[in-house]
């Protein structure tokens, strides 16, 4: 039994890449997860992944902000204190909606950075997981979880059909643990 | 992927397109005809107003498809490149609703009626009654109003046509730049009418964002000319560029169904329902910030504004407006998927648009009519099927007049061939 815990194929080019992705679904062979220094058209509908679901949260930690906003604003110029100012009613709903607006956004902004950061493990101070350095760099990268997928020979020759400049039989996830 | 695309196909405007909007110019102008036959005095005034109203409506879709144009040369945007002939044909027809508006500008202010104006029955024009009246500036006339004196150096017949005469003329001219420099490109190639096009761009926006505001001045908030409010022209610039985004998504939702523009996809969908979806945010942005302050400050000759369209005859129209301009894009183009589906987002466009004519609606009635004289009758709903035929006609003529679908040389037409998000 091999200690090869993933199989990295390295590409200096998207495409073939892209390549490589299509003759490993072709073999069903399940891809892991695949890194690119930046961006790539359509390679989520490829990989078939889900649509993310920082929306929803977004929304969520928006209904919160506008909650707070308003209440706060209701218990101190409606209930607690209230004022008179300009002759207006305590509970006079125009004035209200600039801060309950800028409360949403602010909730909405910040909420979504900490669900990303707790959603990727990335938090200020802590090393990033990368399975390859280079990932961030110039290469692509796809990983294929080796466990279970054999012979690991044939993973090996798919990728370098496709154009893989490099195949890594790694032991260990990432590479990065500091 | 499809690779071939019918790019040279000459679009037809004939048949139900043709005839319907042909229908719908007779039905206009024979609810126009109607508006002044059927009654006298202040029902005369209720016709004028809605031509104004759809004059302007018209103007300002045109001058959008302007914008748009404008906008995307200055962004350098690759995306809008297979869609942009839809703003150029708007941009065509930009001189004829201009010359429409004018026309309706010139005899709203020429033509006088007895009208009743604070209990005194007085010769006034039709439009623009408080502040082109005779010897509204002469001190010791009977017409005199002190407040109007004040303004009329900028408020008088003669500056007043030269500025709208100046800016339609200036915005139909780079219109007609635009259109010229992207038919030149498909003829000769090469970047040198880009390039043409992004420097005029960058000029007709610096043009545009200084005189837009004073357009709308004119147009529509000198019709209350004792009240002002300086972001009358951003408000107005807002709705402009939002029907305009919600027209050309219409109109290119509709080409699609019809077979034509196979290669515009969900993604450019996604886009210009993303521009509607932002834009209608920054409408009510600025209808609030225009409301809240006047609401705050409660100085009687600012809030007599807001007085008028809160009494029982505007007030269901004043929440109406927010609701269909506001609630509805926010609540249905909230989501990824509602601005990729063609069938959600032409009905938001629709509404949009039918809710913007509100939106005027209410700037005009009440400064014009006002409560008593306001309708919803023949001539509101007659008199914008008319402008909707006229829009139609015309800008299917201009699209048919085009030689290509596409800018065929335009640098980025392949990334927009190819957009995806």
């Amino acid at each position: 039994m091999s200690s090869t815990k993933f199989i990295l194929g390295l590409f200096d080019d998207p495409d073939e890449m892209m390549q490589g992705i299509h003759k490993l679904q072709q073999n069903s062979i399940p891809i892991y997860d695949v890194y690119t220094p930046m961006p790539i058209h359509g390679i989520e509908d490829k990989l078939g992944i889900k649509e993310s679901r920082l929306g929803y949260a977004a929304f969520l930690f928006g209904c919160t902000g506008f909650t707070v906003a308003f209440s706060m604003l209701y218990y101190m110029l409606v209930h607690d204190w209230p004022m008179n100012i300009g002759g207006k009613p305590h509970f006079a709903m125009p004035d209200f909606v600039p801060i309950c607006f800028e409360w949403t956004v602010l909730f909405t902004a910040f909420g979504m950075v900490i669900t990303f950061f707790y959603a990727t493990h990335l938090f200020p101070g802590r090393a990033p997981r990368v399975m390859d350095l280079r990932a961030t760099h110039d290469r692509f990268v796809i990983a294929i979880d080796a466990k279970g997928n054999t012979p690991h020979a044939d993973i090996t020759n798919i990728l370098k059909e496709a154009g893989a400049v490099e195949i890594k039989h790694n032991d260990r996830k990432y590479v990065s643990y500091e | 992927m499809k690779t071939h695309n019918s790019f040279d196909k000459r679009f037809e405007f004939a048949g139900k397109a043709k005839t319907y909007s042909l229908i719908a110019i007779v039905i206009g102008i024979i609810a126009v005809a109607a508006g002044f036959l059927m009654h006298h005095g202040e029902h005369g005034e209720r016709t004028f107003a809605n031509l104004l109203l759809m004059g302007y409506y018209f103007t300002c879709v045109c001058m959008a498809g302007v914008f748009f144009c404008a906008v995307q040369y200055v962004a350098q945007a690759g995306w809008s490149a297979s869609l942009i002939r839809i703003p150029q044909a708007f941009a065509k027809v930009l001189p004829i609703a201009a010359a429409v508006l004018i026309l309706i500008v010139l005899a709203g202010l020429f033509i006088t009626h007895n009208s009743v104006i604070e209990g005194k029955t007085v010769v006034a024009p039709y439009l623009y009654k408080l502040w082109a009246i005779k010897g509204v500036s002469t001190p010791g006339d009977a017409n005199y109003d002190a407040i109007i004196a004040g303004k009329s150096s900028f408020l008088n017949i003669p500056f007043f046509l030269g500025r709208l005469l100046v800016f339609l003329g200036l915005y139909s001219w780079f219109g007609y730049l635009l259109v010229k420099y992207s038919r030149s490109e498909d003829e000769i190639g090469g970047m040198s009418n880009y390039n043409l096009s992004f420097k005029m761009s960058c000029i007709f926006l610096v043009i545009f964002g200084f005189t837009t505001p004073i357009f709308a001045f004119d147009t529509i908030m000198s019709l209350e000319a004792h009240w002002f409010s300086t972001m009358f022209g951003w408000y107005n610039f807002a709705a402009m560029w939002v029907t305009g985004l919600a027209s050309m998504t219409l109109l290119i939702i509709i080409l699609k169904q019809n077979g034509y523009m196979e290669w515009i996809t969900e993604n450019h969908l996604h886009d210009l329902a993303k521009f509607i979806f932002a834009f209608s945010i920054f409408w009510t942005y600025v209808w609030f910030a225009q409301f809240l302050l006047i609401y705050y400050a409660n100085l009687p000759e600012e809030a007599v504004y807001f007085y008028k369209r809160w009494e029982p005859e505007f007030k269901p129209w004043f929440w109406l407006n927010i609701i269909i301009n506001f609630m509805a894009p926010v609540l249905i183009l909230m989501s990824r998927d509602s601005k990729r589906m063609i069938g959600t987002l032409k009905f938001v466009c629709i509404a949009i648009l039918l809710g913007h004519w509100l939106d005027y609606y209410m700037m005009i009635m009440p400064g014009t009519v006002g409560g008593e004289g306001r309708g919803f009758g023949v001539e509101e709903i007659g008199t914008a099927i008319g402008f909707v035929g006229l829009f139609t006609y015309t800008v299917l003529t201009a699209l048919s007049k085009t030689p290509s679908w596409v800018p065929k040389n335009h640098p980025f037409l392949e990334e927009s061939l190819h957009h995806h998000i």
